[in-house]
């Protein structure tokens, strides 16, 4: 019965939740305190684990309430339960999309939200770069300007820009080469410092 | 064929999956390189229509995303099929990681590898937002309003669904009731 449970609540969570992985968090708690299936301090060890890993932080968390509260059968229902809302719903849109595509208030709606949504990648970007080529935090506590810069950080981000943007061999690497290239040099470097 | 094709946007998906490290962002490079530029499945513009709709929607943004492409290519199995194949990486790898290793995060190297990666993975979004950049920022108002809603959304806390729906509203309004000026 637990792994209907597990299905429905996600369900729920897949259901409700609008704006991306983090948007589940605070579902995930109030599911903590009504269930007891997990705790608190382990959603916190899954976003750590999210960040670390491949895929969707919502489909990470899912997957792992899902196993530590009933084995792979629970990882499976509850990853499914929170990706059939969002897919039942695109085939819905598509099906109304597809018939007014060139509607000219349909044509008007995207023409205004493409750039959004470019800005909105933009600012999701910035936010990484702040976290990954600058101290902020180390600058706050000393007050040393220089200190901002995460030097190993920033080299790293104008070598890969120059392999991608200048360098006519390696401009059409595949991203998961350089992303495992900079794995391989996070390493080596120490780059989180530990 | 059909069977063939629908199993070809299961593994292309699964890979996607499986490449994207961080948040739905993070699948565009991934998803420009796989799905625009070699599979030819569907357009930038799309990939930009796709992910926006699938910001104010219920649901995990990537896999949502992933579905429209995969309606648009083969119906509603391939929304199915798309769906599906995004989450069967995590799926197998945090069930791995839940079974093995609990503290799997806080081992050295792992951080260490992901301080890297998180530096790849500015630089990719940076391309991608180049490439982005074309097929949607395309007059000025277009640019006006670009860099009224990447401000907004750095330094105020409102919802991405406010800002999709509010310059749909924008772009129908100009586009529908200004005449028909370019």
């Amino acid at each position: 019965m637990i792994i209907l449970q597990l299905f429905f609540e996600f369900f729920k969570i897949g259901l409700f939740s609008v704006g991306g992985g983090m948007a589940t968090l605070p579902f995930l708690y109030d599911l903590s305190d009504k269930t007891q299936w997990f705790t608190h301090a382990q959603i916190a060890d899954m976003l750590a684990v999210s960040e670390s890993t491949p895929g969707p932080i919502g489909i990470n968390m899912a997957t792992y309430v899902g196993y530590t509260t009933a084995g792979i059968p629970g990882s499976l229902a509850a990853t499914i339960g929170v990706i059939v809302p969002g897919i039942a719903l695109v085939i819905l849109i598509t099906a109304i999309l597809d018939k007014f595509r060139h509607n000219p208030y349909v044509e008007g709606a995207f023409y205004g939200l493409r750039p959004a949504s470019t800005a909105l990648i933009t600012s999701a970007g910035i936010l990484v770069a702040k976290i990954s080529l600058f101290h902020v935090d180390r600058y706050q506590a000393t007050g040393v300007f220089s200190s901002i810069f995460d030097w190993k950080a920033l080299a790293l981000a104008a070598v890969l820009l120059i392999l991608t943007q200048g360098v006519k061999a390696t401009k059409n690497l595949h991203p998961v080469i350089l992303i495992a290239a900079s794995a391989v040099v996070g390493i080596v470097f120490s780059f989180a410092g530990v | 064929m059909y069977m063939k094709e629908l199993w070809e946007i299961y593994i292309t998906f699964a890979k996607v999956g499986a490449m994207t490290f961080g948040g739905g962002y993070a699948m565009l490079p991934i998803l420009q390189k796989e799905v625009v530029e070699q599979k030819q499945w569907a357009t930038e513009a799309e990939i930009l229509d796709y992910y926006a709709l699938s910001q104010c929607m219920p649901g995990i943004i990537m896999v949502n995303t992933l579905a429209f492409i995969g309606k648009k290519r083969k119906g509603v199995p391939g929304a199915i099929v798309g769906g599906l194949g995004a989450v069967l990486p995590p799926l197998i790898i945090i069930t791995a990681i839940a079974a093995l290793l609990t503290a799997f995060a806080d081992v050295p190297a792992v951080q260490n590898a992901f301080a890297g990666i998180r530096v790849c993975v500015c630089v990719l979004i940076f391309n991608s937002i180049l490439k982005l950049w074309k097929s949607s920022v395309v007059d000025k108002i277009c640019l006006a309003l670009f860099a009224v809603v990447t401000v907004l959304s750095l330094v105020a806390d409102i919802s991405p669904v406010i800002f999709i729906l509010g310059s749909a509203a924008i772009g129908i309004a100009i586009k529908c009731l200004g005449g028909k000026k370019k």
